[in-house]
């Protein structure tokens, strides 16, 4: 599919919303290309689930300190003003509800809020969950950046989720390749649509019912 | 007078049992008492139930002990990484039990033992599998999944300076899992990087008080698990 954005540019346009001041969480994965592209006027704390807030971009080649990494388990720095603390602290923070935002990938997302990102529910899996289902009931907003469909083209915003179910009922903001989605009482409110497709077709490639925003605008980034 | 330093890590780990359930602190590669485990191999205790955010990587530390075929069950978050094939073999080929928690109750219920809470209430896993069998109570508008303390017989931790008491500090990021659980089992045995004299760590910077603390031995230059995985290096 070449109608939408690359991952990068949704990062940029999830980086757009983030709130100057906030304490943000970015799930391990292409969550972690957000803190690429935030605007020079945000100041924004950085929070990884083993025990660090003030998170720094990665260290020159030669600087890594085996001690100091994310929750991806990759080398990090800390800025001015950083702290670490141990992993109750770091999960009270994430469960007492003090971390602003989140940003999670997703296997699939409903339009009642269900995450599903977990677990595709194979026998083979070792089943695997880390911090998942913590940010996702913890989190202020638990926004999801996803590809809107599959490798194989099904739809990732769905009706109800096949899947193994992360939280229930948890996610506000669904930012994909080809839309901003809020997710409503109503359901699926599409606030942002790429240009090159009608919304038609972007509804043929969602699994649930969409609404247009009246005050929608078109998705662009950089 | 208190000393709970010993010289040797034989000496340290000398008491484990079988059947024990024994927490290993760290996360990713920092922080894991990498010779603790070793001593724990060359000890020989099996039977256990080891607790751990993941499952080991390679063929060292945690990873080498379950290759012991000593590991009946694995209690952890993540059990799964780019280097975790002794956990994935041991699982598939149904000789090990595994138990995944959400990584913030795994957390919360280490911190729980430590504090003599019976249990608690939280949103976490409320509606997923992970809460199947487990009561649900609605506080407050929402689903919560009654958890249970987790404790331990034993902890192994590192940190990077001890005093005899068993005062302790952590490096970075290196401190992750090992407060709580020193908090949380019966008997917490610390290797350090650094051993102190009493009252050189500052008091207002003693991140786990010696109260917390059994048994200290000091290893100046513990092992990088990172370069043994890569080397592919075994243990023993």
């Amino acid at each position: 599919m070449t109608d939408g954005l690359t991952r990068e540019q949704v990062a940029w346009r999830i980086a757009q919303d983030m709130v100057d001041g906030s304490f943000v969480n970015l799930g391990i994965g292409q969550p972690e290309l957000v803190a690429n592209f935030l605007p020079e006027d945000r100041e924004i704390i950085f929070h990884s689930e083993n025990g660090i807030l003030g998170m720094g971009p990665e260290p020159a080649p030669g600087e890594e300190d085996e001690e100091l990494i994310n929750a991806g388990k990759k080398p990090i720095t800390l800025l001015p003003g950083g702290a670490i603390f141990h992993h109750a602290d770091s999960f009270a923070m994430i469960r007492g509800g003090h971390i602003d935002a989140c940003v999670l990938g997703a296997f699939q997302v409903a339009e009642n809020g269900d995450l599903a990102n977990w677990s595709t529910g194979g026998s083979g899996m070792v089943p695997a969950v880390g911090g998942a289902m913590d940010l996702a009931v913890g989190a202020k907003r638990v926004l999801v950046m996803t590809d809107h469909c599959t490798k194989t083209g099904e739809p990732k915003l769905v009706e109800k989720c096949s899947y193994p179910l992360t939280g229930t009922g948890v996610v506000n903001t669904v930012y994909t390749d080809l839309a901003v989605i809020d997710v409503t009482r109503e359901g699926f409110l599409v606030r942002e649509r790429v240009d090159s497709l009608s919304f038609e077709e972007l509804q043929n490639r969602t699994g649930a019912r969409l609404t247009l925003a009246n005050d929608w605008r078109p998705l662009t980034a950089f | 007078m208190i000393d709970k330093t010993v010289v040797t890590l034989t000496e340290a780990v000398a008491h484990i049992k079988d059947g024990d359930t024994v927490f290993i602190a760290g996360f990713g590669d920092a922080g894991n008492p990498t010779e603790l485990v070793h001593a724990l191999i060359d000890q020989g205790a099996k039977d256990l139930t080891l607790v751990n955010n993941n499952s080991g990587n390679g063929f060292v530390g945690l990873a080498a002990l379950l290759n012991t075929g000593r590991v009946r069950k694995m209690i952890c978050s993540y059990p799964r990484s780019s280097h975790s094939v002794v956990f994935e073999e041991l699982y598939h080929a149904g000789k090990i039990e595994l138990e995944t928690i959400p990584q913030g109750t795994l957390a919360e219920r280490i911190r729980a033992a430590g504090a003599g809470i019976a249990g608690f209430y939280t949103p976490t896993s409320a509606g997923t599998p992970l809460a199947e069998g487990k009561e649900i109570r609605h506080f407050d508008g929402r689903d919560h999944v009654l958890e249970r303390p987790l404790a331990a017989d034993v902890a192994l931790i590192k940190a990077e300076t001890a005093d005899r008491w068993g005062n302790l500090t952590y490096r970075l990021a290196a401190r992750n899992f090992g407060p709580i659980m020193c908090m949380a089992a019966k008997c917490t045995i610390v290797q350090t990087r650094k051993l102190v004299p009493l009252g050189d760590i500052p008091p207002e910077q003693v991140v786990t008080p010696s109260i917390f603390v059994d048994r200290v031995v000091e290893v100046p230059h513990p092992m990088s698990e990172r370069n043994a995985i890569l080397n592919g290096e075994h243990y023993p």
